[in-house]
């Protein structure tokens, strides 16, 4: 599924950044928080073996539903933080945590 | 101690942290104010990022409270280098007359002689089958992506609740291009109508909540009073609902679902405190304890102020932290300016007369929660679903949330049961047949949300 689920409506005459996806660059724009940036070109923030799908809920940092992780294999909560260029960001384990 | 120098902490940058800080700073004190977001304004006043492109006018991004908004950034600038402001952390413990903040994966404690919670409020979420798919969020989260972001949820996006906010938001999304396919409401029509003549007192109210609802017929956006949330439908993602009336069902297509109850108090760093809680009948909830001028009963040191403290909505709000901050100078003798709460009292008056006749507007059926089924996922972290609830109530001593929790894992996971807490206490109460009130509220408890153990560890210099 490769379908966005965030629609942009306003506010999109923004600076184009890029991160890095699972190993994919990923254009979103300056301003985007993470959750934002994934969604508005993909259905999930996470999809990783022994976790809940996600793609968040509150979006105010109360319910925890959004995590994901960064390569070095710490967490972060996608809905208050934001894409910065160059960032890379994984939806499911990074792989040296899956292969240990 | 010269009263001045004392160390008064503020948590909550939203309207009733920021009037508290406001009226502290006039007087020369200089007040910490600790906030989670990046910037102030609290969610109702969320502000998009400081990033070029976000062009957003006031009155684009809070229409009828513009005004009210613009004077809250205005009073926030001028104070701004009188006091110690702190956005992007995260009060995660409160320990005596300490708290315990992470920000940039560090933590610090901040000492206090004096605390003002004004820690707001967020959605009350009722579960329903499939409420836990990607897709469905609060109805705060989809006001949050269009204020903040410039994003809608979906493109075909089913509001779902009840109270004012539920509404607003399904008329901005409208005017952004993005018109709800249907606004599904659990109250009856009739009641809503009888309470909605109530607020013909309150015009300036009653023309806003009327214009939403003409302008959502305008565009032909089906409005279904009394019509419950069923399920939601969907294997991986969102791609509908269904709702009932009378044992009629019917299905609606969408991509996203925005669900919101109302709004609930955020009590868990008041709960830290020690302070004393009280029962609130009216908005079912247990809320921290204070006297008309917000200070809290059972430490002398701690003030409450704004939604944290029983929803009230924003104006209330600001009235609440000039209170708070007024009570604490009095008490602590700082010499502040003149300032007589009437207006702010009768602020606060007006907003509880609102308040209650919005809650006769939306009533729920009286078996809301009866109604929910076993199956049902109740706690989103631990996927415990409601009828493990059912079955533990009353054994063993759970007749009482924390031992409830203790029994079936609800209110466990990450989200400390903001999610699912309330819903389960109403589940638990009426599966026992008891009052709301005698089964108690899920405590807060450290870190009262997640950080990391590297940011436990790592303390600031
Ligand atoms: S979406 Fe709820 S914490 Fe991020």
């Amino acid at each position: 599924m490769s379908e966005a689920r965030l629609q942009r409506v306003k506010d999109q005459d923004r600076r184009l950044i890029e991160i890095i996806v699972d190993g994919w660059a990923m254009s979103a724009m300056e301003g985007d928080t993470v959750l934002v940036a994934i969604l508005a070109q993909r259905q999930l923030l996470r999809d990783a073996p022994g976790e809940p799908v996600g793609a968040g809920f509150c979006l105010m940092g109360a319910c925890q539903d959004c995590w994901v992780w960064q390569e070095d294999g710490r967490r972060i909560r996608a809905c208050s933080t934001y894409a910065e260029p160059g960032m890379r960001i994984r939806t499911t384990w990074p792989d040296h945590l899956l292969a240990s | 101690m010269a009263r001045s120098s004392a160390r008064i902490l503020i948590i909550g940058a939203g309207p009733a942290g920021l009037r508290a800080a406001e009226m502290l700073a006039e007087a020369g004190c200089s007040p910490t104010l600790i906030d989670e977001a990046p910037r102030i304004g609290g969610q109702i006043y969320r502000q998009p990022p400081r990033v070029p492109g976000f062009t957003r006018t006031a009155a684009e991004l809070y229409g009828a409270a513009a005004e009210r908004a613009r004077d809250l950034f205005v009073t926030f600038d001028r104070i701004r280098n009188r006091i110690d402001y702190r956005p992007s952390s995260l009060v995660y413990d409160l320990i005596d007359n300490r708290v315990i903040v992470a920000s940039e994966g560090k933590s610090e404690e901040v000492p206090f002689d004096a605390l003002i919670l004004a820690t707001g409020a967020m959605d009350r979420i009722v579960p329903a089958p499939g409420w836990t798919l990607p897709g469905v969020y609060t109805v705060g989260a989809a006001q949050i992506a269009l204020k903040h972001q410039g994003a809608t949820i979906g493109k075909r996006v089913a509001f779902v609740g009840i109270g004012p906010l539920m509404f607003l938001a399904a008329h901005q999304y409208a005017k952004a291009g993005v018109a709800p396919v249907a606004v599904v409401v659990p109250s009856r029509f009739r009641s809503f109508a009888a309470a909605g003549l109530r607020l013909l007192q309150m015009p300036r109210e009653f023309s806003l909540g009327l214009h939403w609802l003409l302008d959502l017929k305008r565009r032909g956006v089906p409005i279904l009073f009394g019509h419950r949330l069923a399920q939601v439908l969907g294997e991986e993602t969102v791609t509908g609902i269904t709702v009932r009336r009378r044992g009629a069902e019917r299905a609606i297509v969408c991509d996203a679902v925005a669900i919101g109850y109302g709004l609930q108090s955020e009590t868990q760093l008041a709960d830290l405190t020690g302070i004393r809680f009280a029962f609130d009948p009216a908005r079912r909830q247990w809320l921290p304890e204070s006297d008309p001028l917000g200070r809290a009963t059972g430490r002398k040191d701690v003030y409450l102020a704004g939604d944290g403290a029983g929803m009230l909505g924003a104006d209330a709000a600001e009235a609440r932290g000039r209170l708070a901050a007024h009570a604490l100078m009095t008490d602590l003798d700082i010499s502040h300016v003149t300032y007589r709460p009437k207006a702010d009292l009768e602020t606060i008056a007006r907003a509880t007369q609102l308040q209650a006749s919005l809650r006769a507007a939306f009533d729920l059926p009286a078996d809301f929660f009866a109604a929910v089924s076993d199956e049902t996922i109740l706690c989103r972290c631990e996927q415990v679903p409601a009828g493990e609830l059912r079955a533990i109530a009353g054994l063993m001593g759970a007749r009482e949330m924390n031992r409830a929790k203790s029994y079936s894992r609800i209110g466990m996971g990450r989200c400390q049961g903001r999610m699912c807490g309330h819903a389960a206490a109403e589940i638990l109460a009426d599966k026992l047949g008891v009052s709301l009130d005698s089964v108690g509220r899920l405590r807060g408890q450290p870190p009262i949300k997640p950080v990391s153990v590297g940011t436990v560890a790592e303390r600031k210099a």
